[in-house]
């Protein structure tokens, strides 16, 4: 442990000075208290100017004496241990692991210190905004599950990985995309296009849309996780290309662009490098069915939560354009909504052929 | 409109007389119309008198002997009975045993396996005189207990006969009886079956006997039954006969030939319970038109006032004036119309409801102390509610809980601490709550779900009390709710008497008596969580210190002074929970049960509230046990007065009195060590004072 050549990184520093917080309190008789800024609503504000969700400045206390707060305190210091472990031995892991490594039962009890995953997760995200740490610079990774094609270079650990060379089956994106992790060599594409969903990735890849349309191809299977945001995010700066969003036409969906745009609530503090504030909404608009004459009948009607979900997301500032304003009260009005499966319903492939040329030719989404 | 009425008074008379009158001739007439002609000559000759005895045969799951098991428990039920009422209508205190023997039917059974069994029920109560022996063992309805309106186990005159007729019908074996009056007369030894068409006792052996027994009766049953434990046996009655009659020294000789013994807890005799008239608005109309023919008064006035209670001869000459009938009037001409005019307007004339003297409750500190003796718990309570009235007949409600773990038995299933897996959980505590029901101190073992007093337990809301409880269902956690109804005349649901109908007035007084034990319950309850609470707290603290020094220590490189780290956070800790306002809520400090009458609350450190009673059952019980160590005075020691246990129950009796006139009869006292018997040194040291001593740390 001590034979450790690396020099004590900034983030072990960090971590380091939670035990110092419990050790100068108790030389003081004083109850330790972490500082946890609050990740929720009340404490993110839009800027408008920068186009980005940000985190305000409410913190909350967390107390190790208060009965309320001891466990949670008790499991923080915890993963701050693990966490710095990892640090010292240069790894990286998963939540998961994180979640085993630091479960045990405590000594003369048989109460755990852990008792599921749904416990460890938010200390970890807990301890990113408090230390003002990336979830990477904590050498915690999620799962690889997003995929990229198209005609872009990839340098990984060595290896060169053109996309464009990989088949209809694609990169398979880290969920650490830094660059010291994954490095960008070469890139000829004039935009990405993100897909919400895999099975129309698939199509398109498959279809070979990319290579007619000279684009990339990303897709985050649903809600992107970081590597693919923060990969979407490097592709806009280092090469300035235009991201176009494609997602199923529901409240969901429209949240899913948010993210991408302004980046999330839940983690407001990353917005800085994962937001993409010009993103553009390219689809599924709930103006498409009438456009792309679909049929009633391949729409869903919206469920109670789909409705309450629509209304606070009209709430939201970053949801106050007029443009949009309107998008889901049209929404709402209709009282559906659709996937972007459904456009099957008219060809296979009219999401290749017709859908997409339409709307890259129309300039037709909303910002 | 003839026949109606005829039908109408007969199920009038329900309650007066037998209903087993010959069946009106109209019926039967009715019913053979579509069939070949009959004449009504012919039918005539084929309509007869039906014996009770004989209905009874035909319909004993009426009585209660439904199936073999049940049977068993209602013959043991009917002798215990007999024997109780008999004791105290004598005033002797009852010392009763029970013998359950295998009567072996070729190869020897276990008692499991058995279907036949000896009962015999000995008694040292005031014996039978030697001519009325068979009548009343050997002849349905015959007894002393029908025709008054006063309390008492029994009510109709049929129980034990039917027990006898039971067995006779299932073993051909006669009842045996053995009577004594006293130690200068002879014991008397009786075989005697029933003639179920004549109603009558057949005698079959009647002797003089030598008894080693100087006053009291035996009785011995052979029936037909089986023999399991468990829920509505034979055990579990016995079990709860002994709590709602702690005055009773039961001793039961269990089939498998052990011995139970239940000693009495309780010293005093329940007050003998008065026998009242019956008040105008407990009458039916039939009942009304029997009374006028009996009566012995010669005018209508005399009758009113003299043959019912609550009625004066003010009342009297009122009520005769809005009826119109003459005050002077032959009581035993008075019919038809006149008699139905009587009647409307007795029921609706205003009168005192009837006196309540007739009634005898176990009494809030017997409850307690049967409910103490019997069920281990941590908390006991109980409650006697003022007497109400149904239909003119007075009755008491009585309500009791015991709730909780002894302190010395919560600990043991702690201890196995097995490293729980992800989706494990603390098993959690599912065990609903014991409803035990009683009836003129008699337990009632079936038809719970019909019962008014579960009907009751249900619709109170005990979440208020600190308890769980599911729609619909009964309370969760381990207690015992105890309810009593003591009435001259208890109205069951059925002849077989298992479930209190559902009257009004009586579910009302039930729920009232529950809610008053549910809230001082609830106190208990949150009193104890607080303490658990702050108790928590400091767990958890203690729990976590060690986790965050630990961690703290392999952030910092393995370089920090744990000891230090680790003593200077136990030390916040204890400032944090504060030692003394713990102290304070986990009840180590004075107080005592605040705000609790008649309660009992069992801690670690000893018993709170009517601490007398909770010594007076362990010394009692300590007797009764064979094992217990014979150092006793040390105990009672603790009362001031070395006494010993008949003089302790005289003092009881004695200070009666100015305890129930101080009316809130709030006793604060601790007493030594609950858990005498597993320290043995401890249990004489400590004085009782109103106020404790604080436990020095």
């Amino acid at each position: 442990m001590t034979t450790k050549t690396k020099k004590t990184t900034l983030v072990e520093k960090k971590l380091i000075g939670l035990a110092d917080i419990v050790i100068q309190a108790a030389d003081r008789s004083k109850d330790p208290t972490f500082q946890i800024p609050i990740r929720a609503l009340s404490n993110v504000s839009f800027n408008e100017r920068k186009g980005l969700i940000e985190m305000g400045s409410k913190k909350q206390e967390r107390s190790f004496f208060n009965v309320g707060m001891a466990k949670k305190f008790m499991q923080t210091v915890l993963v701050a241990d693990a966490l710095s472990e990892l640090q010292r031995a240069d790894l990286t892991t998963s939540l998961r692991e994180i979640y085993y490594r630091t479960k045990h039962t405590i000594q003369d009890s048989h109460e755990n210190t852990f008792d599921t995953q749904d416990e460890s997760d938010p200390v970890i995200e807990d301890l990113e905004v408090s230390l003002a740490a990336l979830r990477e610079e904590l050498h915690v990774r999620a799962e690889n599950s997003g995929s990229i094609v198209g005609p872009v270079v990839f340098g990984d650990d060595g290896d060169r990985v053109d996309c464009a060379k990989l088949g209809k089956g694609g990169y398979s994106v880290p969920s650490i995309v830094e660059p010291e992790y994954l490095e960008i060599r070469r890139c000829t594409a004039d935009f990405v296009l993100l897909v919400e969903k895999g099975t129309q990735w698939n199509r398109l890849s498959e279809d070979k849309f990319w290579r007619r349309y000279n684009c990339v191809l990303l897709t985050g299977n649903g809600q992107p996780p970081r590597g693919v945001r923060r990969l979407a995010r490097r592709l806009h700066e280092e090469y300035k290309l235009p991201v176009y969003v494609l997602v199923d036409n529901d409240p969901w969906g429209y949240y899913i662009y948010s993210v991408i745009k302004q980046g999330s609530i839940n983690l407001a503090f990353e917005s800085q490098r994962m937001a993409i504030p010009k993103a553009k909404f390219m689809g599924l608009s709930s103006a498409d069915p009438e456009q792309y004459e679909l049929p009633r009948n391949v729409g869903i009607k919206l469920n109670d939560k789909d409705i309450a979900r629509a209304k606070e997301l009209m709430n939201y500032e970053w949801f106050k354009k007029p443009a949009w304003q309107a998008e889901i009260k049209r929404m709402l009005t209709s009282g559906l909504k659709y996937e972007l499966d459904a456009l099957a319903n008219k060809d296979f492939q009219y999401l290749t052929k017709k859908y997409l040329p339409k709307k890259l030719q129309e300039r037709d989404w909303l910002d | 409109m003839a026949q109606k009425k005829e039908s109408a008074s007969e199920t009038e008379s329900k309650s007066s007389a037998p209903r087993l009158t010959p069946e009106p001739a109209a019926k039967t007439k009715a019913a053979a119309k579509p069939a070949e002609r009959v004449t009504a000559v012919e039918m005539g000759a084929r309509q007869r008198e039906i014996s009770v005895s004989e209905f009874f045969t035909k319909n004993r799951h009426l009585l209660g002997f439904d199936n073999p098991r049940k049977a068993l428990l209602t013959c043991v039920k009917e002798a215990v009975d007999n024997a109780l009422d008999a004791c105290e209508e004598a005033g002797i205190l009852p010392d009763v045993t029970v013998k359950l023997e295998v009567v072996p039917n070729g190869e020897p059974v276990a008692p499991s396996q058995a279907s036949r069994f000896r009962i015999t029920v000995t008694d040292n109560g005031p014996g039978i005189v030697r001519q009325q022996i068979p009548r009343i063992f050997a002849k349905l309805l015959y007894g002393s207990k029908f025709h008054r309106l006063r309390m008492s186990r029994g009510q109709q005159g049929i129980g034990i006969s039917a027990a006898g007729m039971y067995g006779q019908l299932t073993t051909g074996k006669p009842v045996k009886i053995i009577s004594r009056i006293g130690p200068k007369a002879a014991a008397h030894f009786f075989e005697v079956q029933i003639d179920t068409k004549k109603n009558e006792p057949l005698v079959h052996e009647n002797k003089q006997i030598d008894w080693e027994q100087p006053r009291g009766t035996q009785v011995t049953l052979e029936v037909e039954g089986k023999y399991q434990k468990g829920r509505a046996s034979v055990d579990e009655w016995l079990e709860q006969t002994s709590i709602a009659n702690p005055h009773v020294k039961l001793i039961y000789l269990t089939p498998e030939r052990e011995t139970k013994e239940y000693p009495r807890t309780y010293h005093e005799l329940p007050p003998q319970p008065r026998e009242i008239k019956p008040h105008p608005y407990g009458i039916e109309f039939g009942m009304l038109l029997k009374m006028l023919q009996d009566t012995k008064s010669h005018t209508l006035s005399g009758f009113l006032a003299g043959d019912f209670c609550r009625i004066s001869l003010q009342l009297a000459e009122e009520i005769c004036k809005t009826a119109k009938v003459s005050l002077s009037a032959k009581p035993r001409e008075l019919k038809g119309p006149v008699a139905e005019t009587l009647y409307k307007t007795l029921q609706e004339t205003k009168i005192m409801a009837p006196p309540t003297n007739c009634i005898s409750p176990i009494g809030e500190k017997a409850i307690l102390s049967g409910l103490y003796k019997q069920i281990k718990g941590e908390f006991y309570t109980a409650v006697s509610r003022p007497p109400a009235v149904y239909r003119g007949n007075p009755f008491i409600i009585e309500a009791g809980l015991a709730y909780g773990n002894r302190p010395q038995d919560q600990h043991k299933p702690q201890q196995p601490a097995m490293p729980k897996a992800e989706g494990e959980h603390e098993e959690e505590d599912s065990e609903l709550a014991r409803v035990i029901r009683y009836a003129n101190r008699v337990p009632l073992l079936y038809q719970q779900s019909a019962c008014s007093t579960f009907k009751a337990v249900l619709s109170t809301t005990w979440k208020n009390y600190g308890l769980t409880q599911s729609r619909g269902a009964l309370p969760g956690g381990p207690l015992v709710i105890f309810v009593h109804m003591a009435s001259v005349w208890v109205p069951f649901t059925s002849e077989s008497k298992e479930a209190i109908a559902d009257y009004d007035e009586i579910q009302k007084e039930i729920t009232l008596a529950l809610r008053e034990c549910g809230r001082r319950l609830g106190l208990f309850v949150r009193r104890r969580e607080r303490a658990a609470s702050e108790f928590r707290r400091r767990n958890i603290f203690e729990l976590y210190i060690e986790e965050v020094v630990e961690a703290c220590n392999r952030l910092k490189g393995g370089t920090l002074p744990k000891e230090k780290l680790k003593g200077q956070l136990q030390k916040i800790a204890s400032a944090r929970t504060g030692g003394q306002k713990t102290d304070d809520a986990l009840g180590k400090t004075g107080g005592g049960p605040e705000g609790l009458p008649h309660s009992i609350i069992v801690t670690a450190e000893g018993v709170e509230g009517e601490t007398e009673l909770a010594t007076q059952v362990e010394a009692d019980q300590a007797t009764a046990a064979p094992t217990a160590e014979p150092d006793l005075p040390g105990k009672t020691a603790s009362t001031d007065e070395p006494a010993p246990k008949e003089k302790a129950a005289k003092e009881n009796r004695a200070k009666k009195l100015p305890k129930t006139a101080t009316k809130s009869g709030q006793i604060a006292l601790f007493a030594g060590e609950s858990g005498a018997k597993k320290k043995p040194g401890g249990r004489s040291t400590k004085p009782v004072k109103s106020v404790a001593p604080r436990k020095p740390k």
